[in-house]
């Protein structure tokens, strides 16, 4: 995990001096609420339905146990007792007063946290796979790299008011966990014949209103050039992107309407100006951001004894087999795996946690997995190194906190938005959907049976929920002030990202789980052995659920 | 580069009394000129003393203008990108850059490439209605001098121009990226 030197410090203690100058200056009249806005947004703070809002920065993903701690005590101290992890894994609070930010971000300053550019026109918290490091499937840790992006685009003076939202994903793995096609810029990691590593860069991609799937730039960047190339993009982008219509002004409006090849051609001129200056990543630097992410001290372990175990275990008991199948997910150290804690059982908004689950969180973490976690963009968390001989044990610590629901990567693993609940762009309430599709699929033996299938709700097409890229996606619309959802199919993140179409008229939330049960119903009629709904979704299209979700009752 | 698509509206920039240059606050010497009296610009109708022009007008007069080469600054508009100066830049005593509005932010790249790229050394204003909450970024972008509009105390603003006294990355105050300091030195 990256560790603050005293440069890091000195810099995240002026900036929230320099916010508490600011909210006084605010609460004394001095400035206005158009000027304190973007000020306001870049430290993570938003003015929401029901209270201000507070976004608080984990960059990549990466906490250790005593920033959870610190989270605990905020949300305590500050706040209503719980937090909310979000698809941008950052850290959200509901209900902090305006007047005692400055104290939080004091105190998350403290721990090495902060909540800078988690908001507003700027270059965001860059993710990545919440695996990285330990997925077998992995090229390259892809967090050495997360952590020059993010000390090049903190505070960078040139970009801190771009036309719109930057939002950067890094992957290092084979299967795309972190969305990379759905980002502003998505930084794919390969290796080229010679062996040596470089980037795929994609640009342009992005949800919201006009959601579009990132295309490839360029096949092979050199590491050395990765922070010059991003450089450029940003910079083509600043100087061109529309800053006449908000909704048209991110940078995939631009990359669509010059064209990719023309986009990605002032990229490279840009580029060429500046390759070979001050922002080369020498292997050196490349060699020093590593060091923050070593290899924690692993057990040897016998794995074929520790595997052996784990099946008698798993043999004796069916609800651990269960969580075992679903929660965990294999690494690349043998006699080791990694665990995600799933805070989605029914019934709680997802994400959501409460101040003593945050500590047992930080309890887990120093218990079974070096004392660090990663929160993952399903908005679950993640315990990246357990020993496998440790498992049940953790299993039953992870029940006694409620995070042990074995859910993940199943239909009631989803991904949802706060929505009418607390957000006040919203059309339609997306947390009881979740809960009312919840309830109606409890039953785990038929989710296991659906295999992997991801479901996203959105209450509004900003898209926080990512519903355009869920196999199924479900998003609040506003008919004559009622709320209604619509339905969405063939969404997909990964590396065959793709977008949802429509399936036709919206449904009101009566009608929500029943569908969701007609589509599934289609679904299980017309699999092919072990095919996944998004597999068998592209095989047989939209029609075959068109027709049943709309078929007149006979 | 074109022209990007149009520009957000705001108000024309100003000329106020005082500014701040190099961290203190002066008299302003120069006359910045807006685009509404563009049409009445020519060569021979220029008043004397310290003018700054909008970018279309001084490329006009440009060349008619050799011999006041001194006192000719120019302003580019926020939709005005740096390469229209080009390399030009080292023979101008000012250049001002406009934000039409605080949140627009493409000055910061327009000075950054004037001070880098195009080898300005003179005076690089911010005109318009940037705030005192950007004086690090603008300078850090390579803007030394400030000229407020509307009534502010300029004393009181010169404070923010320190509300970072390091920074991660490079630009124009510190040629060196922070994991080249690090990790070079260690
Ligand atoms: C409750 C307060 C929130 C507000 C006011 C808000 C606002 C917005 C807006 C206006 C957009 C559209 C931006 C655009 O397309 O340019 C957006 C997109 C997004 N937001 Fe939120 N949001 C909120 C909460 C959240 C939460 C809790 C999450 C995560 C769970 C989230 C994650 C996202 C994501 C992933 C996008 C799509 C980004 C893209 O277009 O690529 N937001 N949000
Ligand atoms: S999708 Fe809409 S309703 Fe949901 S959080 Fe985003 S802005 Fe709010």
């Amino acid at each position: 995990m990256y560790q603050y030197d005293e440069q890091d410090h000195k810099l995240i203690r002026e900036r929230v001096a320099q916010f508490r100058g600011q909210t006084e200056r605010y609460l004394a009249g001095e400035l206005s609420e158009e000027q304190f806005l973007p000020l306001r947004l870049q430290n993570g703070l938003y003015i929401q339905r029901l209270a201000p809002m507070l976004r608080i920065a984990v960059p990549y993903g990466l906490l250790n146990s005593t920033q959870v701690r610190r989270l605990a005590h905020i949300t305590r101290k500050y706040d209503k007792g719980y937090a909310h992890f979000t698809t941008r894994q950052n850290v959200q609070l509901n209900w902090p007063n305006l007047e005692d930010v400055p104290d939080i971000l004091a105190e998350l300053a403290e721990v090495e946290m902060h909540a800078v550019q988690t908001s507003g026109n700027c270059i965001r918290n860059t993710t990545t796979d919440q695996f990285a490091g330990v997925a077998r499937d992995e090229l390259v840790d892809p967090r050495p790299y997360c952590e020059l992006i993010r000390q090049w685009s903190t505070f960078h003076p040139e970009f801190a008011f771009l036309p719109r939202k930057f939002k950067i994903a890094v992957c290092g793995a084979a299967e795309d966990r972190a969305a990379i096609r759905a980002h502003d810029i998505g930084v794919q990691i390969v290796q080229n014949r010679q062996g040596e590593t470089g980037f795929q860069v994609f640009v342009g991609g992005g949800l919201g209103r006009t959601p579009i799937i990132g295309v490839a730039i360029r096949d092979f960047l050199p590491e050395v050039h990765l922070l010059s190339y991003l450089e450029a993009i940003v910079r083509v982008y600043n100087q061109l992107g529309r800053r006449d219509n908000k909704f048209k002004a991110r940078i995939k409006i631009l990359v669509k309407a010059l064209g990719a090849e023309e986009f990605a051609r002032r990229v490279e001129a840009e580029w060429e100006q500046i390759k070979d200056g001050a922002d080369e990543l020498p292997p050196e630097a490349i060699e020093w951001s590593k060091r923050f992410f070593p290899q924690p001290a692993y057990k040897s372990v016998n794995g074929g004894h520790a595997e052996a175990v784990l099946r008698d275990q798993a043999g004796s008991d069916k609800a651990f087999s269960r969580w075992l199948e679903r929660n965990t997910f294999p690494h690349r150290i043998p006699g080791y795996q990694a665990v995600t804690l799933s805070t989605k059982p029914t019934g709680i908004p997802p994400g959501d946690v409460t101040d003593r689950q945050l500590e047992a969180i930080a309890y887990l973490a120093d218990e079974f997995s070096f004392g660090e976690v990663r929160v993952t963009h399903e908005q679950n968390v993640v315990l990246a190194d357990v020993e496998q001989e440790r498992l049940y044990e953790l299993w039953q610590a992870a029940r006694k906190h409620g995070f042990a629901t074995p859910n993940i990567g199943t239909l009631t693993d989803m991904i949802c938005c706060p929505g009418g609940d607390y957000c006040s762009l919203a059309n339609a309430k997306s947390i009881p959907v979740a809960e009312a599709i919840q309830r109606k699929f409890d039953d785990l033996d038929y989710l296991y049976d659906l295999g992997d299938l991801h479901l996203n709700i959105s209450g509004c097409m900003n898209a926080c929920g990512h519903h355009h890229i869920g196999h199924i996606g479900i998003l609040g619309v506003d008919k004559k002030g009622e709320e209604f959802y619509q339905i969405q199919l063939g969404g997909s993140a990964n590396e065959k990202a793709s977008l949802g179409t429509v399936l036709g008229p919206s449904f009101s939330r009566d009608q929500m789980p029943d569908t969701i049960g007609k589509i599934l119903d289609v679904f299980v009629e017309n699999r092919q052995p072990e095919e996944l709904f998004i597999d068998t979704y592209n095989r047989i299209g939209l029609q075959p659920f068109k027709e049943r979700v709309y078929a007149k009752a006979s | 580069m074109p022209k990007p698509a149009k520009k957000p509206v705001g108000a024309q920039p100003e000329n106020p009394a005082r500014l701040i240059v190099d961290g203190a606050v002066v008299a302003n010497q120069w006359n910045l000129l807006s685009l509404d009296e563009e049409a009445e610009i020519s060569a021979a109708s220029l008043a004397p003393g310290k003018v700054i022009l909008p970018l279309s007008v001084w490329l006009e007069l440009r060349n008619e203008l050799q011999a006041r080469r001194g006192e000719i600054g120019v302003w580019l508009d926020s939709d005005e990108t740096a390469d229209l100066i080009g390399d030009y830049a080292g023979e101008l005593p000012l250049i001002a850059a406009h934000f039409p509005l605080f949140t627009d932010g493409r000055a910061f790249t327009a000075g950054r490439l004037l001070r880098s790229r195009y080898g300005f050394t003179g005076e690089l204003r911010a005109v318009g209605s940037f705030m005192r909450d950007q004086l690090t970024y603008l300078k850090r972008c390579g803007f030394n001098a400030f000229a407020y509009q509307g009534e502010q105390g300029l004393e009181g603003l010169l404070d923010s121009l320190q509300d970072f006294t390091d920074s991660y990355q490079s630009a124009v105050d510190q040629p060196l990226p922070i994991y080249r300091r690090r990790s070079l030195a260690g």
